[in-house]
């Protein structure tokens, strides 16, 4: 187990490694920040000190390995626009994004499992093919149009819910949270159901693939020899069984949910993290996207490693064991 | 005579596709008295396992049980609710299956599999079915049960997971075992520990076995009475003495002469021509009379109907071997 981290860690710092080198120069590719940043009747003396302040005056390697030095120190940069950390900038934003997508993954799998679960057991069913249905529906809907109805339906027609922004927050542990506010709730709900639709629809899909596979093999015949009834050989036998893919995917979503939220938070204006990408991608605000990046890949690489120890809890024959190859 | 346990009459199971229902057990009569070890000996395809599942009624689309009766002390299972059915099975009829790799559940422990079992049928707590299961297990020849309890499947060898599979299946004591290939997939040492210990335990618990399989051998070591099926139906049945020293059937007769442990050392074994008729292309008249070496022109329009000699040993041939003729 030991050997097994330590070498899951040595892993993702190659990976760190490698996305910072590609991010870098794809950043330094999409433009010249200075043109947005200097506005154009300030004097050469003083673009010429702005570059040299910013350090955009060194040779791209010089400013690779500078940024490489300070970030082992744990300074990703400060932002060009706003002057501040740029890493205290993002993490400002990830609570706002991340009770949007822990609401978001908790409704597609508390809504997703038991539908799939239904679908799975009698797939020529009329409802069941109903559900298949609307999954397709749910994956191909563009999310931005998707938003777009929603606010139409439940804040324009039904007038229920808000359209945009957080609504109240109050503070926990420090840190501001809409979950438990009413008002917040309000404001939460239309975007985690936007996030969440897709979700759904892929949590159903797994599930009931899984279910209708798992209801042929032996071990489900033997339970019912054994004369257990359906609701222990499908909760317990079916289920243990198909959570092993549900796991992984749920995890590998929840990442890019919080990583990437990007559409439903502008569409619902919502102050999260993906919001901000979009506004520094547009500033040219290099650090904050170097940043944001190195970020989400280290959450990447967490949570990657979370799903493999929640692997080894649910399938007895997964042993986590560090193999040098 | 006791009344018996199990009675199946005119059992008759069919698999529906596009062109229609093929039956896969046609017209089953078997009888299996209490505490007796059946054997049920039949080709791949003759639908043995298929007849194995039908007694518990645990056939899935496609296949449907159309026909016959089985009357378990009496009670018609196929009349059964659902309910009833599965009170019965896992407490009253309990199975081993062909495969102990597949039929454990691979994510769930050896004790939880073993415990649901009991707690399904029976009030107790889970340290009493914990306890009831280590017994179970101790029982079967596994050593250390208590540590084993808390393993999972892949843990175990398939033979000692085939004793898991016996011993979960000893749990209620029941009153009849269907054992369906239990230890095909085993080495031949293995299958032999297996078969003495199965035989030990019907005579000490009073549990009667309806063991299929393909091989004679297995029978001979460990059955009362056997019934040889082809091609859907009871070809010949009787005790075991009658049957496999005195065969009646030519089908009886051609497996023998195939069977490694019937023949002299030395001797070449014997092959049955030709391979059984699959289940949408059954000849009329006799079903085994394409392979038949014995077929009289009548074989192949009539379909022969069972024959009951002395002492309950039944057969269904135009042209049966004469009684003297083996050994």
């Amino acid at each position: 187990m030991t050997a097994y981290i330590l070498q899951r860690l040595i892993q993702s710092v190659l990976v760190l490694l490698a996305v910072s080198v590609v991010v870098f120069l794809a950043v330094y590719g999409i433009g010249d920040p200075i043109e947005l940043l200097v506005p154009p009747q300030v004097s050469a003396a003083e673009r010429t000190a702005m570059i040299r302040r910013l350090g955009l005056d060194l040779p791209i390697w010089q400013q690779y390995f500078g940024f490489l030095g300070n970030a082992l120190k744990g300074d990703l940069g400060r932002s060009f626009v706003h002057g501040v950390p740029a890493v205290d900038l993002i993490l400002a934003r990830l609570p706002a994004t991340f009770e949007l997508v822990l609401l978001a993954m908790s409704l597609a799998a508390v809504v997703g499992i038991p539908l799939g679960l239904l679908a799975g057991l009698n797939p020529e069913s009329r409802p069941s093919r109903a559900i298949m249905a609307g999954t397709i529906l749910g994956f191909s809907l563009p999310s931005f149009w998707k938003g777009m109805m929603l606010i139409l339906l439940f804040s324009v027609f039904l007038g229920w819910l808000p359209t945009a922004g957080r609504g109240e927050t109050v503070s926990v542990l420090g840190l501001e949270t809409s979950l438990l506010t009413l008002n917040g709730l309000k404001h939460l709900t239309l975007p985690a159901l936007n996030l969440a639709i897709p979700n759904m629809a892929l949590m159903i899909r797994l599930v009931a693939a899984g279910t209708t596979e798992a209801m042929t093999q032996d071990y489900v015949k033997y339970a019912r020899a054994k004369g257990l009834r359906s609701k222990r050989i499908v909760g317990r036998h079916v289920l243990r069984n198909i959570l092993i893919p549900v796991v992984t995917v749920a995890g590998m979503e929840f990442g890019s949910l919080v990583a990437f939220s990007t559409i439903t938070e502008t569409v619902f204006a919502w102050p999260g993290m993906g919001k901000l990408l979009i506004d520094s991608i547009y500033n040219l605000d290099r650090p904050v996207v170097v940043a944001y990046v190195m970020l989400a890949t280290l959450l990447f690489v967490a949570v990657n490693f979370l799903v493999d120890i929640l692997y080894a809890a649910l399938d007895p024959r997964v042993k986590l064991t560090g193999e040098m190859a | 005579m006791t009344s018996p346990l199990l009675e199946v009459r005119g059992l008759k199971t069919v698999f529906h596709d596009l062109a229609g229902a093929w039956p896969a057990v046609d017209g089953v009569d078997i009888v299996v008295q209490p505490g007796e070890i059946v054997g049920l000996v039949g080709e791949s395809g003759s639908g043995k396992s298929v007849t194995g599942f039908s007694l518990v009624q645990l056939i899935d689309a496609p296949g449907e049980i159309v026909a016959g009766d089985v009357l378990f002390k009496g009670e018609d299972l196929r009349r059964a609710s659902e309910e009833r059915l599965r009170d019965l099975r896992g407490d009253r009829i309990a199975m081993i299956f062909q495969d102990p790799l597949m039929t454990l559940n691979p994510v769930l422990t050896i004790g939880e599999q073993m415990c649901e079992a009991i707690l399904e049928h029976r009030s107790c707590s889970r340290q009493e079915a914990l306890k009831k299961s280590s017994l179970a297990l101790s029982r079967v020849g596994i050593s250390s049960p208590d540590a084993r309890l808390r393993q999972y499947p892949h843990e175990f060898s398939g033979g000692m997971r085939q004793r898991v599979a016996i011993a979960t299946a000893l749990l209620n004591e029941p009153d009849l075992i269907i054992a369906d290939e239990p230890t095909t997939a085993l080495d031949v040492t293995i299958q032999s520990q297996i078969l003495f210990e199965v035989q030990k335990l019907s005579r000490e618990t009073g549990t009667a076995v309806l063991w299929i399989t393909h091989d004679l051998a297995v029978v001979a070591e460990l059955a009362d009475r056997v019934a040889v099926m082809y091609a859907g139906r009871i070809v010949e049945a009787g005790t075991v003495d009658d049957v496999l020293d005195r065969p009646r059937h030519p089908y009886t007769l051609g497996l023998l002469g195939s069977s490694a442990a019937t023949v002299a050392p030395g001797e070449r074994l014997k092959q049955i021509s030709g391979t059984a008729p699959s289940i949408n292309a059954r000849p009329s008249g006799c079903p085994f009379c394409p392979r038949c070496e014995r077929a009289l022109p009548l074989c192949a329009e009539v379909d022969p109907l069972p024959q009951l000699t002395s002492h309950e040993h039944s057969y269904r041939c135009h042209n049966p071997v004469s009684e003297s003729h083996a050994s």
